[in-house]
Protein backbone atom coordinates (compact mmCIF):
# COMPACT_ATOMS: atom_id res chain seq x y z
CA UNK A 1 0.00 0.00 0.00
CA UNK A 2 1.59 3.24 -0.94
CA UNK A 3 1.41 5.77 2.21
CA UNK A 4 -0.77 9.46 2.16
CA UNK A 5 1.92 10.79 4.38
CA UNK A 6 4.80 12.56 3.19
CA UNK A 7 7.51 12.61 5.34
CA UNK A 8 9.21 15.87 5.93
CA UNK A 9 9.78 18.25 8.84
CA UNK A 10 8.00 21.59 7.33
CA UNK A 11 5.67 24.31 9.04
CA UNK A 12 3.03 22.36 8.38
CA UNK A 13 4.48 18.70 9.63
CA UNK A 14 5.23 20.28 12.82
CA UNK A 15 1.97 22.45 13.48
CA UNK A 16 -0.22 19.57 15.92
CA UNK A 17 -3.08 17.33 13.87
CA UNK A 18 -5.43 18.94 15.96
CA UNK A 19 -5.19 22.48 14.59
CA UNK A 20 -5.19 20.85 11.01
CA UNK A 21 -8.37 18.95 11.96
CA UNK A 22 -9.99 21.81 13.21
CA UNK A 23 -8.95 24.26 10.49
CA UNK A 24 -9.83 21.78 7.85
CA UNK A 25 -13.46 21.10 9.29
CA UNK A 26 -14.22 24.80 10.18
CA UNK A 27 -12.44 25.76 6.97
CA UNK A 28 -15.63 23.74 4.83
CA UNK A 29 -17.91 24.87 7.13
CA UNK A 30 -17.25 28.27 5.79
CA UNK A 31 -16.87 27.71 2.51
CA UNK A 32 -20.56 26.05 2.13
CA UNK A 33 -21.55 29.94 3.85
CA UNK A 34 -20.18 31.73 1.01
CA UNK A 35 -20.71 32.04 -2.67
CA UNK A 36 -18.22 34.88 -3.54
CA UNK A 37 -16.01 33.94 -5.86
CA UNK A 38 -12.82 35.35 -5.51
CA UNK A 39 -13.42 34.28 -1.59
CA UNK A 40 -12.78 30.48 -3.53
CA UNK A 41 -9.94 31.96 -6.07
CA UNK A 42 -8.07 33.50 -2.60
CA UNK A 43 -8.21 30.32 -0.78
CA UNK A 44 -7.53 28.20 -3.56
CA UNK A 45 -4.69 30.24 -4.22
CA UNK A 46 -3.93 29.98 -0.51
CA UNK A 47 -4.06 25.66 -0.31
CA UNK A 48 -1.67 25.74 -3.75
CA UNK A 49 0.85 28.10 -1.98
CA UNK A 50 0.94 25.91 1.01
CA UNK A 51 1.82 22.81 -0.94
CA UNK A 52 4.48 24.63 -3.01
CA UNK A 53 6.08 25.21 0.79
CA UNK A 54 6.68 21.92 1.14
CA UNK A 55 8.36 21.38 -2.32
CA UNK A 56 8.26 19.30 -5.52
CA UNK A 57 7.33 16.22 -3.30
CA UNK A 58 4.19 18.07 -2.42
CA UNK A 59 3.84 19.51 -5.94
CA UNK A 60 3.70 16.23 -7.43
CA UNK A 61 0.62 15.13 -5.41
CA UNK A 62 -1.13 17.81 -6.95
CA UNK A 63 -1.57 15.30 -9.58
CA UNK A 64 -4.53 14.00 -7.32
CA UNK A 65 -6.67 16.87 -9.11
CA UNK A 66 -6.11 14.78 -12.37
CA UNK A 67 -7.91 11.94 -11.22
CA UNK A 68 -11.26 14.17 -10.38
CA UNK A 69 -11.06 16.22 -13.45
CA UNK A 70 -13.78 13.77 -15.03
CA UNK A 71 -16.05 14.18 -11.97
CA UNK A 72 -15.67 18.35 -12.17
CA UNK A 73 -16.04 18.12 -15.58
CA UNK A 74 -19.53 16.34 -14.78
CA UNK A 75 -20.39 19.06 -12.48
CA UNK A 76 -19.94 21.81 -14.55
CA UNK A 77 -21.86 20.33 -17.77
CA UNK A 78 -24.56 19.43 -15.08
CA UNK A 79 -24.89 23.00 -14.26
CA UNK A 80 -24.19 24.19 -17.79
CA UNK A 81 -27.24 22.30 -18.70
CA UNK A 82 -29.44 23.59 -15.82
CA UNK A 83 -28.43 27.35 -16.71
CA UNK A 84 -26.08 27.96 -13.80
CA UNK A 85 -23.00 27.72 -14.84
CA UNK A 86 -21.51 30.18 -12.50
CA UNK A 87 -22.49 27.86 -9.50
CA UNK A 88 -20.71 25.14 -11.52
CA UNK A 89 -17.63 27.16 -11.33
CA UNK A 90 -18.07 27.39 -7.60
CA UNK A 91 -18.95 24.06 -6.83
CA UNK A 92 -15.97 23.02 -8.90
CA UNK A 93 -13.32 25.54 -6.66
CA UNK A 94 -14.99 24.73 -3.68
CA UNK A 95 -14.21 20.87 -4.03
CA UNK A 96 -10.94 21.34 -5.10
CA UNK A 97 -9.74 23.79 -2.10
CA UNK A 98 -11.30 21.17 0.47
CA UNK A 99 -9.97 18.08 -1.36
CA UNK A 100 -6.62 19.90 -1.34
CA UNK A 101 -6.81 20.99 1.78
CA UNK A 102 -7.65 17.71 3.56
CA UNK A 103 -5.09 16.05 1.47
CA UNK A 104 -2.71 18.51 3.01
CA UNK A 105 -3.49 17.06 6.50
CA UNK A 106 -2.89 13.60 5.60
CA UNK A 107 0.08 14.59 4.10
CA UNK A 108 1.49 16.24 6.30
CA UNK A 109 0.05 14.18 9.85
CA UNK A 110 1.42 11.07 10.66
CA UNK A 111 -1.35 8.46 11.78
CA UNK A 112 -0.96 8.33 15.29
CA UNK A 113 -1.19 11.66 15.97
CA UNK A 114 -4.17 11.97 13.79
CA UNK A 115 -5.45 9.02 15.99
CA UNK A 116 -4.16 11.00 19.12
CA UNK A 117 -6.28 14.53 17.59
CA UNK A 118 -9.83 12.69 17.43
CA UNK A 119 -9.32 10.56 20.22
CA UNK A 120 -10.82 13.43 23.02
CA UNK A 121 -14.01 13.14 21.35
CA UNK A 122 -14.47 9.55 22.16
CA UNK A 123 -13.89 9.91 25.68
CA UNK A 124 -17.61 9.68 26.71
CA UNK A 125 -17.74 6.18 25.32
CA UNK A 126 -15.12 5.23 28.12
CA UNK A 127 -17.87 6.24 30.60
CA UNK A 128 -20.19 3.65 28.81
CA UNK A 129 -17.25 0.82 29.21
CA UNK A 130 -16.02 1.00 25.50
CA UNK A 131 -12.85 1.74 23.83
CA UNK A 132 -12.13 5.13 23.04
CA UNK A 133 -9.32 3.78 20.63
CA UNK A 134 -11.16 2.18 18.33
CA UNK A 135 -13.48 4.49 16.72
CA UNK A 136 -10.14 6.67 16.08
CA UNK A 137 -8.70 3.13 14.49
CA UNK A 138 -11.74 2.83 12.22
CA UNK A 139 -11.21 7.07 11.43
CA UNK A 140 -7.74 6.15 9.87
CA UNK A 141 -8.76 2.89 8.19
CA UNK A 142 -11.27 4.21 6.27
CA UNK A 143 -9.02 7.49 5.09
CA UNK A 144 -6.57 4.38 3.94
CA UNK A 145 -9.48 1.93 2.56
CA UNK A 146 -11.07 5.05 0.38
CA UNK A 147 -8.25 5.35 -2.41
CA UNK A 148 -7.08 1.47 -1.81
CA UNK A 149 -10.62 0.88 -3.29
CA UNK A 150 -10.39 3.36 -5.99
CA UNK A 151 -7.51 1.91 -6.93
CA UNK A 152 -8.36 -1.88 -7.11
CA UNK A 153 -11.40 -0.23 -9.10
CA UNK A 154 -9.18 1.99 -11.25
CA UNK A 155 -7.01 -1.89 -11.98
CA UNK A 156 -10.04 -3.58 -13.00
CA UNK A 157 -11.30 -0.96 -15.02
CA UNK A 158 -8.30 -0.81 -17.25
CA UNK A 159 -8.22 -4.30 -17.86
CA UNK A 160 -11.82 -4.46 -18.27
CA UNK A 161 -10.92 -1.81 -20.99
CA UNK A 162 -7.42 -3.13 -22.48
CA UNK A 163 -10.07 -6.14 -23.04
CA UNK A 164 -13.32 -5.04 -24.65
CA UNK A 165 -12.50 -0.98 -25.24
CA UNK A 166 -15.17 -0.48 -23.41
CA UNK A 167 -14.61 1.79 -20.59
CA UNK A 168 -16.22 0.43 -17.60
CA UNK A 169 -19.32 -2.43 -16.90
CA UNK A 170 -21.46 -3.75 -14.15
CA UNK A 171 -19.52 -6.88 -14.61
CA UNK A 172 -16.77 -5.32 -12.73
CA UNK A 173 -19.00 -5.29 -9.67
CA UNK A 174 -18.51 -8.56 -8.53
CA UNK A 175 -14.06 -8.85 -8.93
CA UNK A 176 -14.14 -5.72 -7.10
CA UNK A 177 -16.36 -6.61 -4.38
CA UNK A 178 -14.64 -9.95 -3.97
CA UNK A 179 -10.91 -8.26 -4.29
CA UNK A 180 -11.94 -5.38 -2.22
CA UNK A 181 -13.12 -7.70 0.60
CA UNK A 182 -10.08 -10.07 0.46
CA UNK A 183 -7.97 -6.88 0.66
CA UNK A 184 -10.09 -5.94 4.11
CA UNK A 185 -9.62 -9.38 5.68
CA UNK A 186 -5.86 -9.40 5.01
CA UNK A 187 -5.63 -5.85 6.85
CA UNK A 188 -7.51 -7.32 9.84
CA UNK A 189 -4.93 -9.91 9.91
CA UNK A 190 -2.17 -7.81 9.11
CA UNK A 191 -3.67 -6.15 12.51
CA UNK A 192 -3.91 -9.06 14.44
CA UNK A 193 -0.59 -9.84 13.91
CA UNK A 194 0.72 -6.97 15.36
CA UNK A 195 -1.16 -7.16 18.37
CA UNK A 196 -4.49 -5.44 17.76
CA UNK A 197 -5.93 -2.23 18.55
CA UNK A 198 -4.70 -2.96 22.01
CA UNK A 199 -1.07 -3.53 20.95
CA UNK A 200 -1.41 0.51 19.43
CA UNK A 201 1.10 2.59 21.44
CA UNK A 202 0.27 6.42 22.08
CA UNK A 203 2.57 8.67 22.68
CA UNK B 1 -16.23 -5.01 19.67
CA UNK B 2 -13.19 -7.55 18.33
CA UNK B 3 -10.49 -5.83 15.77
CA UNK B 4 -12.14 -7.86 12.39
CA UNK B 5 -15.55 -6.53 13.00
CA UNK B 6 -13.67 -2.92 13.36
CA UNK B 7 -11.93 -3.08 10.09
CA UNK B 8 -15.13 -4.20 8.36
CA UNK B 9 -17.52 -1.67 9.89
CA UNK B 10 -14.40 0.73 8.78
CA UNK B 11 -14.35 -1.55 5.12
CA UNK B 12 -17.98 -0.44 4.55
CA UNK B 13 -17.42 3.69 5.19
CA UNK B 14 -14.98 3.80 3.15
CA UNK B 15 -17.12 1.62 0.05
CA UNK B 16 -19.81 4.31 1.06
CA UNK B 17 -17.59 7.28 0.86
CA UNK B 18 -16.26 5.54 -2.79
CA UNK B 19 -19.53 5.33 -4.03
CA UNK B 20 -20.28 8.08 -3.29
CA UNK B 21 -17.43 9.67 -5.42
CA UNK B 22 -18.73 7.89 -8.42
CA UNK B 23 -20.22 10.70 -10.48
CA UNK B 24 -24.32 10.93 -10.68
CA UNK B 25 -25.87 8.69 -13.77
CA UNK B 26 -29.29 10.96 -14.67
CA UNK B 27 -31.23 7.84 -16.76
CA UNK B 28 -33.45 9.05 -19.19
CA UNK B 29 -36.66 7.02 -18.64
CA UNK B 30 -36.27 8.29 -15.26
CA UNK B 31 -37.07 11.78 -16.03
CA UNK B 32 -33.11 12.59 -15.77
CA UNK B 33 -33.24 12.81 -12.51
CA UNK B 34 -29.48 12.61 -11.21
CA UNK B 35 -28.73 9.02 -8.90
CA UNK B 36 -26.02 8.68 -7.01
CA UNK B 37 -24.28 5.37 -5.20
CA UNK B 38 -24.38 6.31 -2.58
CA UNK B 39 -27.50 5.21 -0.65
CA UNK B 40 -26.17 1.74 -2.57
CA UNK B 41 -23.55 2.09 -0.08
CA UNK B 42 -25.38 2.57 3.11
CA UNK B 43 -28.20 -0.85 1.96
CA UNK B 44 -25.09 -2.65 1.10
CA UNK B 45 -23.37 -1.79 4.65
CA UNK B 46 -26.82 -3.23 6.15
CA UNK B 47 -27.20 -5.97 4.75
CA UNK B 48 -23.94 -7.46 4.65
CA UNK B 49 -23.09 -6.29 8.23
CA UNK B 50 -25.97 -6.63 10.14
CA UNK B 51 -27.43 -4.13 12.00
CA UNK B 52 -25.07 -2.91 14.74
CA UNK B 53 -22.18 -2.89 12.75
CA UNK B 54 -23.90 -2.10 9.70
CA UNK B 55 -25.27 1.00 11.09
CA UNK B 56 -21.73 1.51 12.56
CA UNK B 57 -20.60 1.36 9.34
CA UNK B 58 -22.47 4.41 8.18
CA UNK B 59 -22.25 6.32 11.57
CA UNK B 60 -18.08 6.06 11.46
CA UNK B 61 -18.43 7.47 7.55
CA UNK B 62 -20.85 10.54 8.88
CA UNK B 63 -18.27 11.17 11.40
CA UNK B 64 -15.83 11.62 8.67
CA UNK B 65 -18.08 13.66 6.38
CA UNK B 66 -18.12 15.76 9.99
CA UNK B 67 -14.33 16.11 10.08
CA UNK B 68 -14.38 17.81 6.67
CA UNK B 69 -13.62 14.96 4.35
CA UNK B 70 -15.57 15.34 0.86
CA UNK B 71 -16.92 11.88 1.13
CA UNK B 72 -20.72 12.89 0.28
CA UNK B 73 -21.63 12.51 -3.34
CA UNK B 74 -20.79 15.83 -5.41
CA UNK B 75 -17.85 16.13 -3.21
CA UNK B 76 -19.33 17.84 -0.24
CA UNK B 77 -18.14 17.31 3.41
CA UNK B 78 -17.63 19.16 6.71
CA UNK B 79 -20.04 20.48 9.14
CA UNK B 80 -21.93 22.56 6.10
CA UNK B 81 -23.82 19.39 5.04
CA UNK B 82 -25.58 18.50 8.52
CA UNK B 83 -26.90 21.94 8.77
CA UNK B 84 -28.69 21.77 4.78
CA UNK B 85 -32.29 20.80 4.16
CA UNK B 86 -31.08 17.10 3.38
CA UNK B 87 -30.10 16.41 7.23
CA UNK B 88 -32.91 14.20 7.86
CA UNK B 89 -31.52 11.65 5.01
CA UNK B 90 -28.15 11.63 7.01
CA UNK B 91 -29.80 10.81 9.82
CA UNK B 92 -32.13 8.26 8.81
CA UNK B 93 -29.12 6.44 6.72
CA UNK B 94 -27.33 4.85 10.18
CA UNK B 95 -31.20 3.33 10.79
CA UNK B 96 -32.03 2.40 7.57
CA UNK B 97 -28.90 0.26 7.73
CA UNK B 98 -29.72 -0.78 11.23
CA UNK B 99 -33.09 -2.08 9.67
CA UNK B 100 -31.88 -3.35 7.13
CA UNK B 101 -29.40 -5.56 8.65
CA UNK B 102 -32.39 -6.92 11.36
CA UNK B 103 -34.38 -7.97 8.16
CA UNK B 104 -31.30 -9.72 6.59
CA UNK B 105 -30.95 -11.48 10.65
CA UNK B 106 -34.99 -12.01 10.87
CA UNK B 107 -34.95 -13.59 7.37
CA UNK B 108 -31.84 -15.98 7.16
CA UNK B 109 -34.31 -18.84 5.54
CA UNK B 110 -34.67 -17.23 2.54
CA UNK B 111 -32.84 -17.15 -0.43
CA UNK B 112 -29.85 -13.98 -0.24
CA UNK B 113 -31.36 -12.28 -3.47
CA UNK B 114 -34.60 -11.92 -1.53
CA UNK B 115 -33.33 -10.82 1.67
CA UNK B 116 -31.55 -8.35 0.77
CA UNK B 117 -33.85 -6.90 -1.49
CA UNK B 118 -36.56 -6.56 1.09
CA UNK B 119 -33.99 -5.36 3.41
CA UNK B 120 -32.64 -2.85 1.22
CA UNK B 121 -36.20 -1.19 0.30
CA UNK B 122 -37.55 -1.38 3.55
CA UNK B 123 -33.97 -0.12 5.54
CA UNK B 124 -32.73 2.31 2.30
CA UNK B 125 -35.70 3.53 1.29
CA UNK B 126 -38.92 3.23 4.08
CA UNK B 127 -36.70 3.97 6.90
CA UNK B 128 -34.62 6.36 5.30
CA UNK B 129 -37.44 8.63 3.42
CA UNK B 130 -39.13 8.57 6.49
CA UNK B 131 -36.65 10.45 8.35
CA UNK B 132 -35.39 12.66 5.29
CA UNK B 133 -38.68 13.99 4.13
CA UNK B 134 -39.80 15.56 7.58
CA UNK B 135 -36.11 16.53 8.09
CA UNK B 136 -37.08 18.56 4.67
CA UNK B 137 -40.39 19.58 5.88
CA UNK B 138 -38.37 20.70 8.81
CA UNK B 139 -35.50 22.91 7.21
CA UNK B 140 -37.30 24.44 4.46
CA UNK B 141 -40.83 25.10 5.84
CA UNK B 142 -42.36 22.86 3.51
CA UNK B 143 -45.79 21.06 3.97
CA UNK B 144 -44.50 17.37 4.71
CA UNK B 145 -47.14 16.50 1.21
CA UNK B 146 -45.16 18.61 -0.35
CA UNK B 147 -41.44 17.77 0.67
CA UNK B 148 -42.40 14.22 0.02
CA UNK B 149 -43.51 15.27 -3.69
CA UNK B 150 -40.25 16.98 -3.78
CA UNK B 151 -38.33 13.72 -2.48
CA UNK B 152 -40.30 11.36 -4.48
CA UNK B 153 -38.56 11.58 -7.84
CA UNK B 154 -35.53 9.86 -6.42
CA UNK B 155 -37.06 6.74 -5.30
CA UNK B 156 -37.25 4.97 -8.79
CA UNK B 157 -33.18 5.46 -9.10
CA UNK B 158 -33.70 3.71 -4.83
CA UNK B 159 -35.37 1.22 -6.17
CA UNK B 160 -32.66 0.73 -9.05
CA UNK B 161 -30.08 0.46 -6.47
CA UNK B 162 -32.10 -2.03 -4.15
CA UNK B 163 -32.07 -4.22 -7.23
CA UNK B 164 -28.42 -4.05 -7.81
CA UNK B 165 -27.79 -4.22 -3.97
CA UNK B 166 -29.49 -7.83 -3.71
CA UNK B 167 -27.62 -9.02 -7.03
CA UNK B 168 -24.23 -7.27 -5.49
CA UNK B 169 -24.77 -9.43 -2.12
CA UNK B 170 -26.06 -12.82 -3.89
CA UNK B 171 -22.51 -12.33 -5.68
CA UNK B 172 -20.87 -12.43 -2.56
CA UNK B 173 -22.81 -15.15 -0.96
CA UNK B 174 -21.91 -16.90 -3.65
CA UNK B 175 -18.12 -16.16 -4.03
CA UNK B 176 -16.91 -14.99 -0.78
CA UNK B 177 -19.46 -16.71 1.53
CA UNK B 178 -17.87 -15.80 4.51
CA UNK B 179 -18.71 -12.28 3.96
CA UNK B 180 -21.84 -12.27 4.16
CA UNK B 181 -21.82 -11.18 8.38
CA UNK B 182 -25.28 -10.54 8.91
CA UNK B 183 -26.01 -14.16 8.36
CA UNK B 184 -23.04 -15.49 9.84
Amino acid sequence: MISVFLSGDSWAHRLPAGVKLLAVAIGSLLLFRTETLWVFLVCLALVLAAYVSLGSGAVQRLRLLKGLSIFLAAILALHWLSGTVMDGVIAILRLCVMVLAASFVSMTTRMDDMLAAVMPLFRPLEWAGFSARKPALGVTLVLRFAPHLMEIFGVLREAYQARTGKRSSWRLIAPFALQALKMSDNVAEALAARGGSQGLTLK
Amino acid sequence: MPDRSLVHVAFYAALIAVLGLLPPVAIPALGGVPITAQTLGVMLAGIMLGPVRGGLAVLLFLFLVALGAPFLSGGRGGLGVFAGPSVGFLIGWPVGAFVAGLIMRATTNASVLFSAAVAGAVGGILVVYAFGIPGISFMTGLSLPKAAVGSAIYIPGDLIKVAIAAVIAQTIARGLPGAVLSRS
